[in-house]
């Protein structure tokens, strides 16, 4: 045996695993106690699932085929919840660009600007988009608007925090070297740091993007227009079949949005872009 | 490496910065002195973690000097401090006259303007053209929005940009994205963007720390040339001392929070630098 191999003997090997400590094993005490307390609460029921199951096989029985009588309508209707997304995306992004640059730590011009940008946002995101279609609903009445109003507000509060954070990420040298230049802030942002985090803000939109288009089915459920408000009416008369080709429909929208983001994103964050 | 024509305008552009900038302004006798520090201290972690304290020396218009010590001596801090990219604590700092430690907003922007810097990492935006970079170094010149990018410049700003990037050989790179440069050619980039800057003083902190020996040579022999050829007034943090012995006409150097060396390079060899890091 070689020396070495001898030192190495002699020496404490550290054991393979941690024992949790106390406090550690209390906390995962009190996290197992408050997910069975959630458990009854859920009210989770392994036999009512099981008596459920017939009445799944007789709702998708009914559901095949899709009916093809009103395709029309509703493809105007997809083509509406297109429209909504993508508007209300797009407007969303365009406002939360202003409000991330106050929101991030390294650009904001004052800490209590940075708390309320951030606090505005986060009111934003954690009110869910159905109880903001209500209200726009309530506002302005049923309809798109309604609805692309309540996807404005939700990709702010989606957008202007991931865009901070994206910010907050970006190398600090470029925006060091324009500030020992003498650039202004609005200077340093925009010729330091939107560059730098342009890929990680067009990743973040276009999820966005995605986000935007599966709300927007459920925005449709409160009157905020779309093809939710088919597939409601639909289900609400029974007619499964003709929900099924709503859903196949909604199905179509996503997946096309989804690899139309993801081939963006591709091509975008490889870096061919300038 | 190629020679390089050096035919800039000479010394600092004093057609900008009047108004707020030259409240600050002292008497035309110490316009000759490019760089004065005065009583500089900084600390960290409230005043704990001391980094020099009542450091002064004066620079003088067109002289090259180079600033050594150890690791953690504080020379890329007293750098940063001479611009106020690191707020330093006590001291004044006036360069060309102008007090920088009295200036604040626009004014400081201004008096930033007339320094260029040149860092250890290039600091170039990453994704944006060579020839948007150096623009950039338009920004505190009044160029506005149009500094943002060559594609809103005017002709004339473009082709200004373009003559720095032939000043450092990578005019007919203008077009390339500043990642997809190397190491060598991005600090080249860097060098142009000090000098769209029209600058009467440049500051490097340790600009070859991270390149090949070849390189850091053409580099330093480039930074040479603009000290001699067109007067500018050049202060260079290197870990070198090869470097501070060859491209510089005196050598500072900290040590123990203070300036334990400060002189001519003519009397100074290897040996008697090398005292500085015991």
């Amino acid at each position: 045996m070689t020396d070495s191999a001898q030192r190495a003997q002699a020496l404490d090997l550290p054991a393979r695993f941690d024992l949790p400590g106390p406090l550690r094993a209390a906390a995962f005490a009190v996290f197992l106690a408050f997910f069975l307390w959630a458990l009854a609460g859920a009210e989770i029921s392994i036999s009512e699932l099981l008596a459920g199951i017939p009445n799944m096989g007789v709702i998708v029985s009914e559901m095949v085929p899709p009916a093809t009588d009103r395709v029309g309508p509703m493809l105007m209707s997809v083509l509406v919840t297109f429209q909504m997304a993508l508007v209300g995306t797009v407007i969303g992004v365009l406002l939360s660009v202003p409000l991330a640059v106050l929101a991030s730590r390294n650009m904001t011009p004052h800490p209590w600007v940075y708390t309320g940008v951030r606090t505005v946002v986060s009111f934003f995101r954690t009110v869910p988009d159905l109880a903001w279609a209500l209200f726009f609903v309530a506002s302005v009445g049923l309809g798109p608007f309604a609805g692309t109003l309540t996807l404005i507000v939700d990709t702010i509060g989606f957008c202007a925090r991931f865009f901070a954070e994206n910010m907050e990420e970006v190398d600090p040298g470029p925006a060091e070297a324009l500030s020992a230049i003498g650039a202004r802030r609005i200077d340093i942002v925009a010729c330091g740091v939107l560059p730098a985090a342009l890929p990680a803000m067009t990743n973040t939109s276009l999820f966005a993007l995605e986000k935007a288009v599966r709300s927007s089915v459920v925005l449709g459920l409160v009157g905020a227009g779309g093809i939710g408000a088919e597939l409601a009416a639909s289900m609400e008369m029974f007619r499964y079949d003709q929900a099924a080709m709503i859903v196949l429909m909604i199905f179509v929208l996503v997946l096309g949005v989804e690899r139309f983001s993801s081939a963006a994103r591709a091509r975008f964050i490889s870096g061919n872009e300038t | 490496m190629e020679a390089l024509a050096l035919d800039l305008p000479h010394t600092t552009d004093t057609t900008e910065g009047e108004g707020a900038g030259n409240i600050a302004r002292l008497s035309p006798q110490a316009v000759e002195t490019a760089l004065r520090v005065q009583d500089l201290s900084k600390s960290y972690g409230d005043g704990n973690v001391e980094v020099f304290r009542d450091v002064s020396f004066d620079v003088a218009e067109g002289q090259a000097v180079a600033l050594i010590g150890a690791n953690g001596a504080g020379k890329s801090t007293l750098l940063r401090c001479c611009l106020r990219l690191i707020e330093p604590d006590a001291g004044r700092i006036l360069i060309n006259g102008f007090d920088l430690s009295a200036q604040h907003g626009r004014a400081l922007r201004k008096s930033r303007a007339k320094v260029g810097f040149v860092f250890q990492k290039h600091n170039l935006v990453p994704r944006l053209s060579v020839l948007s970079n150096v623009c950039h170094g338009g920004l505190a010149r009044g160029h506005g929005v149009r500094a943002w990018g060559h594609g809103l410049s005017r002709k004339v700003e473009r082709e200004h940009a373009l003559h720095c990037l032939d000043q450092v050989g990578l005019a007919d790179l203008a077009e390339r994205r500043a990642d997809h440069l190397s190491g060598g050619q991005s600090q080249r980039v860097a060098i142009a963007r000090a000098l769209m800057q029209k600058p009467g003083v440049l500051f490097a902190d340790e600009p070859v720390a991270s390149l090949d020996p070849c390189a850091g040579e053409d580099i330093m022999d480039l930074f040479a040339r603009l000290n001699k050829d067109r007067g500018l007034t050049f202060v260079f943090v290197s870990h070198q001392l090869e470097h501070a012995l060859g491209y510089a006409d005196r050598v500072i150097g900290l040590q123990d929070k203070r300036i334990a060396l400060d002189t001519s390079t003519h009397t100074q060899t290897l040996t008697s630098l090398r005292g500085l890091y015991d």
